[in-house]
């Protein structure tokens, strides 16, 4: 692996060169069926305050009972972000009042979180990486939502997510510009989508991201950071990175100063803009939960969660580099998404000699199956040729029953008709000639109307190719190209 | 048939056995009782219907043969605890009409073992208080009067209510909560039997919350005999209440009449307060030479935090307090003040909703736990805290079964007579109590004698955590020597 970059991409001001300072909080919806502290249901979706228990509506006398899957999946992740876990935690209480808190509060981590220290490796244009310290993961309560757009004077409330487990995954301000920044999102949430424990959905919220930025001289102290709230899209954070660090730059090269404070970011207008000041900012007034007696669990619980963990990108990705020999490039194209990789290993699976086509598998897969996916919009979970088509389509090129060329032809029959591919060959005469008796005919024809050629193939052998060309032509592209050459070579006499 | 409601709850469960009586006949017996003491306000609802039908239904397990433990027994429960279908208010305007669509895990397992609901009882506004004074329905009068007066006293509190009926004999029994010695207090004032059990040894689920790591639900009874029948069936670990412990309940009733013979009795020197009253002080020794005689040691020991209690509890249990009552905000249930956007309709509503008493607590505990004072106050009172269990602990090590208190530091007084200009006077009725709730340990009141003027005292005994039984063995023993006590009707 390359060493670990640790400088991002500098801006230039009018005064010189600045650089950026990022640091993030993701918030990750747990995968579970229930909520954090609730047997309700954790399903998108369904009739507003549908998934609603006493508990999450705050009714008087409900307790809270912590949900032990929710814990594992925390622990999970701890352990793929290669993180310290702790045996024992606190849950605190963070006050504030607004409608979608319907208890006041909300049930969180402070001083004492689940998990600590970790970090992640991301993978950065041209091959390079740049490692990104975890501060710390905690276990917290989402939040309900507000309708404003039911009636002209009032506003309505849905439960359905409130009391829903979310981690929140807080970086070091390790993260040195956008494209780091977007790097690290990515990798988070396909580590989070192997290990199961969040779908990362940012569509429908399951993940986001409060970015904090600040600017300074390359090497300086560090400056007032600003926080960009509830990004849910991997290119608007790079974008609203890019506005807020520009932002920055021109405020103190004017001689102003930056004011420590929430913003949001405007996708449409490409700008962040002031949500609340420090001064604004509330005092929660956190203390221990007094419902819930500390979270505590043994050593061997963690082993046996870390036994059962499935392999995550990176260490997929060092393996088909190992076995199967894929450029390091090829093998993050293949890991980056958990779908990509299932698809790949499942290719590999079906293969009838892994060691000797698991590198044009690859190849299959990246270039022919993705590129048509790309150019048609599709998804690798929706695409028309399956593993086990790939699969076979690439058995019959390993084993030269069909050239590369014809597996192209025989690619898009089975995308456009689907179908067996072995069966297809078959069935279309599809078939590589390979009996030289049959390819023979062909051959001697064609030197026999072209003496002149035939004659300067013995000085110049180059010209060798274009008898291959000839006799694949006549063939229809179906004689063996290695037996053509062979047969030509011997007749010719080179 | 009014001399039923003279019984105890033991000798009630008999009559029912032998069949001398029906649950419909003791429950009748007692709503009249009921509706002839209106005037002292201990009922907040009352529910007649659903006492007569569950008496029926004891009734028919009784001639079945498969009674409960508690069958057709007739009880009063605080309005603290939810009651499904049936209003349950904390005595708070802010809870409105709240009928909760839930049975408390404490009450569920009353009814369970066959015990009558005959309405919900007065309490202090959301437990908080020690007069009963702070009910949005007003306060309860205490049956007992000083000798010659008719100025109606207050019966202590929060749990007013449950202390003055047992004691008017309006019900069997009663369910209560102690926060800071809100059953304790209220017993000793009402020369009733009250035990705060070890904290975890009821659920708390379905019981409005006060100070969480405070509040214990407990019996409020006739005889340590009732309050031990009564806790069995309350007690019990809950896996919705995950402070609760999973400690087998003992059948404490059989603690009852077991020697006493060579327990250590603790008498705590940090206890005898300067200007004492003389005959808190008798009381005290009166108590000690009783459990002396029935052969238990008694032994001088110190609990060297005590002084520092009273402020500690008065910041825990607001900063608990200020955050457990965030969820009366208008939007999902109870009382509703308009206002012209969200913080409006928060403000109006809780301004409207909460008591003068409560407000003051919800502010000194936003204020402990504000940034900047959270480490000198709400930190600070978590280390008191943690000295105050040491302390105890430090004296059961030494061998100590037992401590034997005063249970308040006077008798009951008059309404309004207390706490007007200063709370700090009203929050020092719970000294020789909230103690017991820090260190979350069992304590029981027991009626002991009468001050001058004719009015009940008690003695708190304080046990070992979940060693109830200890304190029902005890408490007995006080209870025979002592005798027992009945106000004479005025109402």
């Amino acid at each position: 692996m390359n060493a670990s970059v640790r400088q991002g991409k500098l801006i230039k001001g009018q005064t010189g060169d600045w650089e950026v300072v990022i640091g993030m909080e993701v918030h990750a919806q747990v995968t579970s069926q229930s909520k954090l502290f609730s047997g309700a249901s954790t399903e998108f979706g369904g009739e507003p305050n549908s998934h609603v228990s006493l508990v999450d509506a705050a009714m008087p006398g409900m307790l809270p009972v912590i949900n032990e899957e929710c814990v594992r999946q925390a622990v999970r992740t701890g352990l793929g972000l290669n993180a310290a876990i702790n045996l024992r935690s606190v849950f605190d209480r963070k006050n504030y009042f607004y409608p979608d808190s319907p208890q006041g509060y909300q049930i969180s981590q402070y001083k004492s979180p689940i998990v600590g220290e970790g970090e992640v490796v991301v993978e950065l244009d041209g091959g390079k990486v740049a490692t990104i310290g975890i501060e710390r993961l905690h276990l917290e309560q989402d939040a309900g939502k507000l309708l404003h757009d039911q009636s002209p004077t009032m506003s309505y409330v849905d439960l359905n997510r409130c009391g829903v487990a979310l981690m929140e995954i807080v970086s070091k301000p390790d993260i040195r510009d956008a494209e780091q920044a977007k790097a690290y999102v990515t990798k988070l949430r396909s580590i989070l989508r192997y290990l199961g424990t969040c779908d990362g959905d940012m569509e429908k919220g399951s993940l986001r991201a409060d970015v904090n930025v600040s600017v300074r001289k390359p090497g300086g102290p560090l400056g007032t950071r600003c926080e960009i709230k509830n990004m849910n899209s991997i290119t608007f954070i790079g974008q609203a990175i890019e506005y807020e660090a520009r932002r920055q730059i021109e405020i103190l090269e004017d001689g102003g100063q930056i004011d420590q404070e929430t913003r949001l970011y405007d996708p449409n207008k490409g700008e962040t803009r002031s949500m609340r000041s420090k001064e604004e900012a509330h005092d929660y007034r956190y203390f221990p939960d007094p419902d819930l007696l500390p979270l505590e669990f043994s050593q061997e619980f963690v082993d046996e969660l870390k036994a059962k963990l499935p392999e995550l990108p990176d260490q997929k990705k060092t393996r088909f580099v190992a076995d199967f020999g894929l450029s390091a490039y090829d093998a993050s194209v293949l890991v980056a998404e958990r779908e990509s990789a299932v698809f790949y290993e499942t290719v590999l699976d079906k293969l009838g000699n892994r060691a000797r086509d698991g590198k044009m598998a690859a190849n299959w897969v990246i270039n022919e199956l993705f590129g048509r996916l790309n150019k048609e919009g599709r998804d690798i979970t929706d695409a028309p040729v399956s593993a086990e088509q790939l699969a076979a389509i690439v058995d019959l090129i390993g084993e030269g029953t069909i050239s590369g060329k014809i597996a192209k032809d025989l690619f898009e029959i089975v995308w456009q008709e689907g179908g067996d591919p072995r069966a297809l060959v078959e069935s279309r005469g599809m078939k590589q000639v390979t009996d030289l008796s049959a390819i023979e005919k062909v051959v001697d024809d064609i030197i026999a109307a072209n003496p002149d050629k035939a004659a300067q193939v013995k000085d110049k052998p180059q010209s060798l190719g274009w008898f291959v060309g000839q006799v694949m032509k006549a063939s229809g592209g179906k004689a063996n190209p290695q037996s053509v050459n062979d047969l030509l070579k011997s007749k010719l006499g080179v | 048939m009014t001399d039923l409601t003279s019984l105890t709850l033991a000798e009630a469960r008999k009559g029912l056995a032998d069949k001398t009586f029906t649950s419909l006949e003791l429950t009748d017996a007692h709503l009249g009782a009921i509706e002839a003491a209106r005037v002292l306000n201990a009922f907040v609802m009352e529910t007649p219907d659903q006492a007569r039908s569950m008496a029926k239904a004891a009734d028919e397990r009784i001639a079945k043969g498969d009674a409960g433990p508690l069958a057709g027994v007739p009880l009063g429960i605080k309005d603290l605890f939810a009651t499904k279908g049936v209003r349950t208010t904390a005595c708070s305007k802010i809870l409105g009409n709240f009928v909760p669509t839930y049975e408390s895990t404490v009450t569920s397992q009353l009814w369970r073992d066959g015990a009558v609901m005959l309405g919900k009882l007065n309490n202090d506004e959301f437990a908080m208080g020690s007069a009963n004074e702070t009910s949005c329905f007003g306060p309860v009068g205490n049956p007992w009067r000083r000798e010659g007066s008719n100025t109606t006293l207050v019966p202590g509190g929060s749990s007013g209510g449950s202390a003055s009926a047992v004691a008017a004999l309006l019900c069997m029994g009663a369910t209560a909560t102690d926060t800071g010695g809100s059953i304790r207090q209220p017993a000793a004032l009402t020369a009733t039997v009250g035990i705060k059990p070890t904290y975890g040894r009821c659920s708390r689920w379905g019981i409005v919350a006060f100070a969480s790591s405070l509040d214990q639900a407990g019996p409020i009874a006739r005889s340590v005999r009732d309050a031990a029948m009564l806790l069995r069936s309350m007690a019990g670990h809950d896996p919705k209440d995950t402070t609760s412990a999973d400690i087998a309940v003992p059948d404490y009733e059989a603690a009852i009449g077991k020697s006493v013979k060579g327990m250590r009795i603790g008498i705590p020197k940090e206890y005898r307060l300067d200007g004492m009253p003389a005959e808190i002080e008798k009381l005290w020794e009166a108590g000690a030479a009783w459990l002396k005689a029935a052969g238990a040691e008694l032994v001088e020991v110190s609990l060297p935090h005590t002084k520092y209690a009273l402020p500690a509890y008065y910041i825990v249990a607001p900063a608990e307090a200020s955050s457990n009552l965030a969820r009366y905000d208008g939007v999902r249930y109870g009382l509703r003040e308009q206002g012209k956007n969200v913080i409006e309709l928060y403000e109006n509503t809780r301004a409207e909703g909460f008591g003068a008493e409560v407000r003051r607590r919800v502010m000194i505990g936003t204020y402990v736990l504000s940034a900047g004072y959270y480490d000198a106050y709400y930190l600070r009172a978590q280390k008191v805290r943690t000295l105050i269990k040491k302390d105890f602990e430090d004296c059961f090590a030494r061998g100590v079964d037992a401590i034997l208190t005063p249970a308040t530091p006077s008798a009951a007084f008059g309404i309004g007579e207390k706490g007007g200009a200063d709370p700090v006077e009203m929050y020092l009725n719970d000294i020789f109590t909230v103690t017991v709730n820090m260190a979350g340990l069992p304590g029981i009141a027991v009626p002991a004698g009468k001050d001058g003027q004719g009015l009940p005292l008690g003695l708190q005994l304080i046990g070992r955590p979940f060693d109830e039984e200890t304190l029902f063995s005890l408490g007995e023993v006080i209870e025979q020597a002592a005798g027992r006590f009945t106000p004479t009707r005025w109402w």
